[in-house]
């Protein structure tokens, strides 16, 4: 580590390991649910399950990508960080809001729980993926706040790189976004047009700014490649990301009650999408093969190169299915969406806190990379993991081909519920792919605590 | 990369880019808004309306079904069950939950009075009458 204040980092990847176990058994859970209609119920309905699920995967995100910032930002700065002592208060302030947020929503009714929170005073709840009680949503506003507010002072306090910058970018994007959380109008489609604003300005915007920044950083460090070199991809892939990202939002307003024109707009702007994430894919590529060095932590290798390939998957190509305005008026809404959000938020988000995870925990516990032992078994995790997740998209996407064609295709559409029987099977097949997935999690989580020779071999 | 082809211009393409079209989309959000009324059925918005998606947001309906083809795909499209069931279906439907039928997806009993059930009815007779394009294909949603 070349700067103490790196170590505030630690707690946030611990943590964001931790809430990434819960989101993995929710999901499990949900997933048996679509097959056993009556598991857990009325303990954990689906809905609560659902809420879990994705917060839980919201909120190790955001600890991942703070504790990445804060790994990253003093080496990229050359200087300590402008406040650790902020960095472990805001820890603990984030995880027991996120905390007591998850189990308010599992130990009472959702309604009972807009009481108690005021949610009366400012209505923003139960809007999918901001569900979140007014008292988190402004505690998240206020972490936001005092962690850009020490990562900026830091970076303004010392050098400034290309990787910095970005970073601070998709950072203050991402709390300036959420804003509009709060945002709810009685008037639906303006609700759900800003909520985009939120939710697609999000995960196809900022935080692959994010996403790039972080990957950019692990890529210098381990392939020892010219950082111009580096930083040069960096801002082509973001400026790509960006012009086909922001008007590609449109895709999102073909049916909301939007004009016709977003048909236009968001076919031919987000039929672009795939194309940064598949320079992304060639960048990684591109930078392991010029290698000046021999890294020995070659599992962080691993990771990052496997964040280029599944976004480009998940993202890119599983998003390009669907989003062109003629199909998806068939797909809008179905399991394809499920399929394309799986392996996207996988292959994009989850790998890259996983890629900085991989290269900055070893060093944080003082020492320059794991044991071979250790990243034979934490490989093994990459595969089990992204092995299922592959074939977790390919079930849903089965499942929602069926769907569309069952449901909305045919001369004689069937109702949900009697389609949703008929696709059963595909239902089963993801289940156990995900049971396959809980393994690899486990199999990553005990990486952790195998010893061995730290040399590699 | 050639050598031709620095950072500086990579970064300067990346900044003016952004904000170029940023400013597009802002210039559509503009003229989005100005369609709108025509398009978004806000006449239709009532006190009962207004009250009616409280009720919806406050529990959660999101978390299972769909609402103009967005939320979770576990339960029916709703944002046209006011034509495909009409009202009186609604109301017994959501009075009659769960229906513990073995193995079947249950959907809680939310206990809403007579008024309430009356409001978000409302609220769905509001959503089913927006301009979606002919969305959803049919009424299977």
């Amino acid at each position: 580590m070349q700067f103490k204040s790196q170590a505030a980092a630690k707690p946030y990847f611990v943590a964001a390991i931790g809430l990434f176990v819960g989101q993995i058994l929710f999901g499990l859970i949900m997933g048996l649910q679509y097959v056993v209609g009556d598991f857990l119920f009325p303990a954990i309905p689906f809905n609560v399950a659902r809420m879990v699920h994705t917060n839980l995967l919201i909120v190790w995100l955001l600890f991942g990508f703070m504790g990445g910032a804060y790994y990253l930002v003093p080496e990229e700065s050359e200087t300590e960080l402008y406040s650790p002592k902020l960095a472990r208060a805001m820890f603990w302030v984030f995880l027991v809001a996120g905390a007591l947020t998850i189990l308010s929503y599992l130990a009472m009714p959702y309604a009972r729980l807009a009481e108690l929170s005021g949610n009366n005073i400012v209505q923003t709840m139960g809007r999918e993926f901001l569900e979140q009680p007014l008292p988190t949503k402004a505690g998240i506003v206020v972490v936001a706040l005092a962690f850009l507010f020490n990562i900026t002072m830091t970076v303004l306090r010392g050098r400034k790189t290309a990787i910095s910058s970005i970073l601070l970018l998709g950072l203050w994007g991402l709390a300036i976004f959420f804003l509009f959380s709060f945002y709810n109008p009685s008037n639906l489609v303006l609700d759900k047009y800003y909520w985009w604003w939120v939710v697609h300005l999000w995960v196809e915007g900022v935080w692959e700014l994010i996403l790039g920044a972080l990957l950019a950083f692990v890529l210098i460090k381990v392939t020892g490649v010219d950082r111009e070199v580096i930083e040069k991809w960096l801002y082509v892939i973001i400026t790509l990301t960006l012009i086909t990202g922001i008007v590609g939002t449109g895709h999102h307003y073909y049916w909301i009650g939007t004009p016709e024109y977003w048909q236009w707009w968001g076919s031919v702007f987000s039929a672009l999408e795939p194309i940064p994430f598949f320079a992304m894919t060639v960048f990684a590529f591109n930078m392991v093969n010029r290698r000046r060095r021999e890294h020995p932590n070659r599992a962080a290798t691993l990771w990052a190169l496997g964040t280029g390939v599944m976004s480009f998957l998940g993202a890119g190509i599983w998003g390009f299915l669907h989003t062109l305005a003629p199909v998806n008026y068939y797909t809008h809404g179905t399991q394809i969406t499920a399929a394309h959000g799986h392996m996207a938020f996988y292959g994009a988000y989850v790998m890259v806190v996983l890629t900085i995870i991989s290269y900055a925990m070893p060093i944080l516990r003082g020492r320059p990379c794991n044991s071979p032992r250790a990243q034979v078994v934490e490989m093994w995790s990459f595969w089990l993991m992204t092995i299922s997740m592959v074939f977790i998209t390919l079930f849903l996407t089965a499942a929602g081909i069926l769907q569309v064609w069952l449901q909305r295709v045919s001369d004689t559409p069937l109702p949900f519920m009697v389609v949703q029987e008929k696709i059963g099977l595909f239902y089963w097949m993801r289940e156990w792919t995900g049971v396959v997935f809980l393994v690899g999690l486990v199999v990553y989580v005990a990486s952790f605590f195998i010893k061995g020779d730290e040399r590699p071999a | 990369m050639s050598e031709t082809f620095t950072k500086s211009m990579a970064r300067n393409i990346f900044y003016g880019g952004t904000v170029f079209f940023f400013l597009l989309f802002l210039a559509l959000t503009f003229d989005t808004q100005s369609v709108l009324p025509k398009r978004d059925n806000r006449a239709a918005i009532t006190p009962a309306v207004v009250h009616g998606k409280n009720l919806w947001e406050t529990n959660d309906c999101i978390g299972c079904h769909t609402l103009l083809g967005e939320g979770a795909y576990f339960a029916p499209e709703l944002g046209n069950v006011y034509k495909r069931r009409g009202p009186d279906f609604i109301k017994a439907w959501i009075k009659a939950q769960p229906t513990h039928a073995e193995g079947r997806r249950q959907m809680p009993q939310f206990n809403f009075s007579d008024s309430d059930l009356d409001d978000l009815v409302a609220f769905l007779k509001y959503a089913s009458e927006i301009n979606t394009n002919h969305w959803p294909p049919n009424d299977e949603g």
